[in-house]
């Protein structure tokens, strides 16, 4: 299991668009991809799970990834993370 | 005449016919035998809406640019999301109802859902899961869009309208939206803006009986006048042609490289006073901000902005100005206005007395701390910074010196700054005027202000109503003094500006600029018909 963890830099939070983006990108990958933030968790391919988690911007968020592909998974979610949040 | 109050969602006026939409059909809610031919029928029903989805975000690339086109891709991904499936298919499944019904009991939780949050962007995603349940249902009864029907130009009216239809409306047909609910920051409001369409949300007294009447929807106020009588019919015939030769103008200059038809470069900035003018500032094509009151900061609360908000301000105008230049005016306050902290004391001459500078140079934590949020924001784009009510080189050199002291505390504690930061000063005493040649040395740019500068020279009060008539901008001795300025800036290699009201009267601004001014700063809306005078100079 691989894990990042990012501070959101966009003020907005993970607001509709880039949870939109980053459920799109998370479904690329057969690794199971969770998104976490204190002690909640959701699916990050899940948008309305991910959108519930409410994450603002500054707040930190834990992303876990587990499966065969989860190197190829962790690097592009690290770009994904620095390009839109 | 009825007037009808709402938002003024998008600043433009429509002449039109109210047309309503009749959309809220309820669902019904009916017993299926086959589950699982009501499942396919949903799934297929997912394939066509995500088709239409496509090509709405194709149509809204073009229409309204691919940043607010972002929310179709967005609708696709609730659309393609598991949950929502989920959802739905569990509902068909165990309580053997049709489609329709589980999607719109779909619809709703989730919307209710969004409805909860605190965040009221959040809140606004509820009509995007309405959106798109709407459709799926739509999909489901095999029904036509609503808005398919509009023969002539009408302004449709609505209980809300979702961002497929506001993108789908044809701007031939669609002449003004109005509606019963929404917000000014709702995706709708933002697409009717960047349509262009007149829109007025949040009309509370809307309803369908005001169907098929006449009405003038005025996007600025927020009004809507159904049935206008001959009066408002008038004056908005004629704030229509006023718009209308606005936007003629716009078109025609926008772009277009500021510079007299001889060849000159001008540059064309403008005067804000707080941050919500930025907008207005690119609307109608400012090159820059040749004077950004910082004073707003603080005059807003009962003690001094903290070095954080300043830097916040000033990095969002410089962020927002995207690279085009700022020039932020450092804290002109005088006992003139209602500061308490300041606790200045009352003056029977505030014009002429402690005030600007002054006070800057006398608390130098307070001027330091402004300096401080100044040279880290202009890390974030290009910003200068400007000293105001100089009469002697003295001052210069002291505010020159704070300047080099805060720049080497945050170079020390490594936090980035514009090292290289252009330093102008205003020219608004006559003194200053006077010994331009000397201050010259010291900057990169003077700006003049000639509101104080006339007031000064010709010893009238400004606020004063009965020596209005002496207060002359255009007396000569203020030319002489602005001609002597002009002269000493260039002959030291620094350009010059003006930023006072003179610069907006367009006789004055062509003799400004056969004088040699470098650069002209008024207030946004005076742009437009200051860059069509360059242009024809």
């Amino acid at each position: 299991m691989l894990k990042i963890t990012h501070k959101v830099k966009d003020e907005n939070g993970i607001h509709a668009r880039p949870a939109g983006l980053l459920a799109t990108e998370s479904k690329k990958f057969k690794s199971e991809i969770f998104v976490e933030k204190g002690d909640k968790k959701a699916n990050a391919g899940k948008i309305f799970e991910v959108m519930s988690l409410c994450v603002k911007g500054g707040e930190e968020i834990v992303i876990t990834i587990n499966g065969d592909d989860e190197a190829k998974a962790f690097d592009a979610l690290a770009i994904f993370l620095e390009k839109n949040l | 005449m009825k007037v009808l109050k709402g938002k003024g969602a998008s600043a433009k006026i429509a002449f039109g016919k109210l047309i309503f939409a009749n959309k809220q059909k309820s669902v019904k809610r009916f017993r299926v035998v086959d589950v699982e031919a009501e499942t396919v029928k949903y799934k297929n029903a997912v394939e066509t809406a995500i088709k239409e989805i496509q090509e709405l975000y194709e149509k809204a690339v073009v229409e309204v640019g691919e940043t607010n086109a972002e929310i179709f891709n967005m609708h696709k991904v609730m659309l393609e999301d598991e949950d929502f499936s989920g959802s739905v298919i569990n509902i068909i499944e165990s309580q053997e109802v049709n489609a329709e019904f589980a999607v719109a009991s779909t619809g709703e939780n989730f919307s209710n859902m969004f409805l909860s949050m605190e965040d009221e962007y959040m809140r606004e995603r509820s009509r995007d899961v309405k959106d798109i349940s709407d459709r799926l249902i739509r999909i489901l009864s095999g029904e036509k869009e609503a808005f398919e029907e509009i023969k002539e130009p009408s302004i449709v009216a609505a209980e809300d309208l979702t961002p497929s239809e506001t993108v789908k409306m044809d701007k031939s047909k669609v002449i003004g939206i109005v509606t019963k609910k929404g917000s000014l920051n709702s995706h709708t409001a933002i697409l009717a803006r960047s349509m262009g369409i007149p829109a007025i949300v949040n009309i509370e007294e809307l309803g369908s009986e005001f169907s098929g009447k006449y009405a003038i929807a005025d996007g600025f106020k927020g009004e809507l006048y159904v049935e206008p009588d001959d009066a408002t019919i008038n004056k908005y015939l004629e704030l229509k042609e006023e718009q209308r030769k606005k936007e003629k103008l716009l078109e025609k200059i926008k772009g277009v490289k500021c510079k007299t038809s001889k060849g000159k470069d001008i540059m064309l900035y403008a005067n804000i006073g707080d941050l919500s003018e930025v907008g207005n500032c690119l609307e109608n094509d400012a090159e820059g901000i040749g004077l950004f009151r910082s004073e707003f900061l603080y005059l807003k609360a009962n003690k001094e902005p903290t070095e954080e908000e300043q830097f916040i301000a000033y990095k969002t105008v410089a962020e927002n100005m995207g690279g085009r230049r700022v020039i932020i005016r450092t804290m002109d306050i005088g006992a003139d206005k209602q500061v308490d902290y300041l606790n200045l004391k009352k003056e029977s001459n505030p014009a002429l007395g402690y005030r600007a500078i002054r006070i800057c140079l006398d608390r130098p934590s307070m001027f330091k701390k402004q300096l401080s949020a100044i040279l880290r924001a202009a890390a974030y784009g290009k910003i200068a910074v400007m000293f105001p009510m100089i009469s002697s080189e003295n001052e210069v050199i002291q505010a020159l010196g704070y300047l080099k002291e805060v720049k080497e505390e945050l170079n020390k504690k490594g936090i980035p700054i514009d090292e290289n930061i252009d330093v102008g000063i205003m020219i608004e005493t006559p003194a200053a005027a006077l010994i331009a040649n000397k201050l010259a040395k010291y900057v990169k740019f003077f700006s003049i202000g000639t509101n104080d500068l006339t007031q000064y020279t010709l010893a009238c009060d400004r606020e004063n109503l009965s020596v209005e008539k002496y207060c002359n901008p255009n007396h000569e001795a203020v030319y002489k003094l602005i001609e002597m300025t002009v002269k000493a800036a260039h002959n030291n290699g620094i350009w010059v500006g003006v930023c006072g009201e003179l610069a907006s009267d367009l006789d004055a601004a062509e003799k400004l600029i056969k004088i040699g001014v470098d650069e002209l700063s008024v207030s946004p809306s005076a742009l437009l018909p200051l860059k069509e005078k360059i242009l024809s100079i």
